[in-house]
């Protein structure tokens, strides 16, 4: 493992009482002196100020000007409509591998003469070989190294952007758009990974630990780490990539079909034409024979990633294995994801979980767990 | 108070030793979401595992600080486990020992020596 690297704003974070810990090969806060519960909590219900730096932001030019070549190059890596994507929107995408799983997810946004896309820390030298190696007669790839990434997220988000410009107000979920913040040019998507109501912006480094200072003298905002935006995610029902999908799990089996347009569908005008199409799409028509569900258990002890999951109280094989599992602040109580055989997936399915040698029984149940709060 | 160097405090009262993780070691877990005490009337050998604590971060055990039995815990900690964050020395008890002979607790750290052992 090399040495980890910082992002613009690390020496906030140290400021603030920031507990630093490796993460996708950063230095990133997994705290602040507020602790994860309250953190989490203070996300929930008013504002959280997160940095996602460790991001990927790369910048998709079509060589021949024309925006649909480089959306139409694009859809050969994804199984996602971008050509239909407007301007000035974004949509969840994920990368597939010839076998049918997900080399990563990602968020691309229509930008008007080019595409926006973001790419998790830990996928995102991958995903620009990827995207070399496949994209670039058409496109050209500008790897962003030069801007940071923070979510603002929770009810007061808009509100505490809106104070600085008040045109975050009009944005609806999902919006992509160049905003000034601070006399600088920030890239504003009305988005996140919390459920939460929020905003991702894109910001020049320069200005980086300007724009969260004054975001965070605003009141109600407060520096949520990493600890608190993985129990956010996992009450939201998101899936971290790595944890609960990866090159072994296809989007069907990782119920993220929904990302899946019906025009790259089996009978659609752009049906396949991805890596793994054959396996996703015959996956798509009959089912796979395991599929990514939320679990309550019925007691207060988590069921953490690793636990092995039956069908029954006593013998039996195991049916499935947890992939996230932590306590909900928001829920009150132990939650988790993870994967099932498709005969034991369905909403209120009593299951076990062994934890310490005993099989605890547990409950299917639909995510989110706590209703999501974007502004449609 | 005795303290021993898994982080949990000894204090005899009416000639029962009370047991419960010291704040030091409630900051370094975090946020604690689940306790699983034993039974009462329990009878156990020192190092053995007899309290799960799961935090935000990861589930941990407590183990007996002395061969003794177990005669009374702290079962409110089931439905608040918070306490232990909130009150480790107070009503974050864990559970009560009753062991044959006290002086047994003459050989663990006092305060100053764990202060000392937390550096």
């Amino acid at each position: 493992m090399g040495e980890l690297k910082r992002t613009v704003l690390f020496d906030l974070h140290v400021g603030l009482g920031g507990k630093m810990v490796p993460f996708a090969g950063y230095e990133m806060p997994v705290q602040y002196p507020m602790g994860v519960m309250k953190e989490h909590l203070h996300c929930r219900d008013a504002a959280g100020l997160f940095d996602v730096s460790h991001m990927g932001q790369v910048i998709l030019r079509p060589k021949s000007g024309d925006l649909a070549d480089a959306a139409t190059a694009l859809e050969r890596l994804v199984p996602v409509s971008i050509l239909a994507l407007a301007e000035g929107r974004q949509r969840y995408a994920i990368f597939t591998n010839e076998s049918g799983g997900i080399l990563d997810d990602l968020m691309v946004a229509n930008r008007g003469d080019h595409l926006f896309l973001v790419v998790n820390a830990a996928c995102k030298d991958a995903d620009i070989a990827h995207m070399r190696a496949h994209l670039s007669d058409d496109c050209e790839i500008e790897v962003i190294t030069d801007r940071s990434l923070v979510a603002l997220q929770g009810p007061g988000a808009e509100g505490a952007l809106a104070s600085l410009n008040p045109a975050a107000v009009d944005m609806r979920f999902m919006d992509s758009t160049a905003m000034d913040l601070l006399g600088v040019q920030c890239w504003v998507s009305r988005s996140g990974y919390t459920g939460e109501d929020g905003y991702e912006i894109s910001v020049p480094d320069a200005q980086a630990v300007a724009l969260c200072e004054a975001l965070l003298a605003i009141s109600g905002v407060e520096a949520i780490g990493l600890g608190a935006r993985d129990s956010l995610r996992l009450e939201a029902g998101l899936c971290l990539y790595g944890n609960d999908i990866d090159t072994t799990t296809s989007p069907v089996e990782g119920a993220i079909e929904w990302a899946i347009q019906k025009v790259r569908r089996t009978g659609g005008a752009r049906a396949g034409g991805f890596p793994g199409a054959d396996r996703i799409l015959e996956e798509l028509e009959n089912g796979a024979s395991r599929r990514r569900v939320g679990i309550l258990p019925d007691g207060r002890a988590p069921m953490r990633q690793g636990t092995v999951l039956f069908a029954t109280a006593e013998g039996g094989a195991a049916i499935g294995t947890v992939t996230s599992g932590a306590f909900g602040p928001s829920i009150g109580g132990p939650m988790s994801m993870g994967y099932v055989a498709i005969e034991h997936a369905a909403d209120g399915t009593q299951i076990y979980g062994e934890v310490r040698g005993k099989r605890m029984p547990a409950t299917l149940a639909p995510m989110p767990f706590r209703p999501s709060t974007y502004k449609r | 108070m005795k303290y021993t160097e898994e982080h949990e405090w000894l204090r005899v009262e009416d000639d029962l030793v009370v047991v419960g993780i010291t704040a030091h070691a409630s900051e370094q877990l975090g946020d604690i979401v689940f306790v699983e005490v034993p039974e009462a009337d329990t009878t156990v050998s020192k190092d053995d595992e007899v309290v799960v604590i799961e935090s935000v971060k990861a589930a941990s055990d407590i183990l007996a600080p002395l061969d003794g039995e177990i005669v009374e815990v702290n079962a409110t900690l089931e439905d608040n486990p918070g306490q232990v964050n909130e009150d480790p020395t107070g009503n974050g008890w864990m559970f009560k020992l009753k062991v044959e002979d006290l002086s047994v607790l003459d050989e663990l750290m006092d305060e100053a020596a764990y202060n000392k052992f937390i550096g």
